[in-house]
């Protein structure tokens, strides 16, 4: 029998709303023509944009393209940022435009966005095995960003963009919404069985029963 | 409330997003389903793992390149 408690996760806001104290600061000076704080910048968000980049793309010269068209579309727009979001928060709407372009330039026929997603039976999880109190500890660092990658890249193209926005980058539903040009329920139904097929994904390698 | 409709609310339920009374009879099913507090646990343990993850440092020849991409564009703009 289970032991561990099952709670919602605790309510905090989305860093997509937060923003850091030297940001304005930093986007301020770097609209002024300051290229050194558009570099810090750069360097605050150069490793999280090439991995989103990759996670879309699945392909590291194509997420090399886009974090540099990212950054430098940034820097030529920074006159359009208003401010009402993160800086990241916007950065990364430019970087899911660019690496979306990509995938369907790469594949035409296999990305869409728009289709319809089933809903029903095969929601219904069919491995059901505890997995203890923080078992991505049983893993080093690398080990455990190479079994995260490789498991998000078996995702279907729309449930991984759509994960990648709402869990990874912690934007909200609306956001991720607006950024893809999808309804609120796409959203949520891509999200679950998204958050549904990962876990499925994750239990081989968490399950307590693989480390026992 | 049955395990399938723990299952369509489940993003609901972990977002919060869920009135008290939908909330309450979520939790009351968990009190006696293993199965389903399982499936919660866990896929919040998979949200959780994805979001804490950092991202591997960049190769140096990717930086390297980005920087001097940064460089020449930066340049051609101010010009």
């Amino acid at each position: 029998m289970s032991t561990s408690k099952a709670n919602p996760l605790p309510a905090r806001p989305l860093p997509s709303q937060v923003v850091k104290d030297d940001e304005p600061i930093l986007v301020a000076a770097a609209k002024a023509g300051d290229i050194s704080a558009f570099e810090t910048l750069v360097g605050r968000y150069e490793r999280k944009i090439f991995r989103l980049a990759q996670n879309i793309t699945q392909n590291k010269e194509d997420a090399e393209d886009v974090m540099q068209e990212a950054f430098l579309k940034a820097y030529e727009h920074l006159g359009e940022f208003q401010g009402n979001s993160r800086f990241y928060t916007w950065l990364v709407r430019i970087a899911v435009n660019q690496a979306l372009m990509k995938l369907r330039k790469r594949r035409p026929n296999q990305v869409s966005l728009d289709e319809e997603v089933d809903t029903g039976e095969e929601l219904m999880p069919r491995e059901v095995e505890d997995w203890g109190p923080s078992p991505e500890e049983r893993y080093k660092q690398s080990e455990l960003g190479g079994i995260l990658s490789s498991t998000i890249a078996e995702l279907d193209p729309s449930f991984r963009i759509v994960f990648q926005l709402r869990d990874i980058e912690e934007m909200s539903t609306e956001e991720t919404a607006e950024a893809l040009g999808l309804s609120i329920p796409a959203v949520k139904s891509r999200l679950l069985r998204a958050r549904l097929k990962l876990r499925q994904k994750l239990n081989r390698y968490f399950r307590r029963s693989e480390n026992s | 409330m049955n395990c399938r409709s723990i299952v369509k609310e489940l993003s609901n339920y972990l977002d919060e997003g869920l009135d008290s009374t939908l909330k309450d009879s979520i939790e009351k099913h968990l009190e006696h389903c293993d199965d389903c507090r399982v499936v919660v646990d866990t896929t919040k343990k998979t949200i959780q793992i994805f979001c804490n993850s950092e991202p591997a440092p960049l190769p140096e020849d990717t930086k390297l390149r980005l920087r001097e991409a940064l460089v020449k564009r930066l340049r051609r703009v101010r010009a």
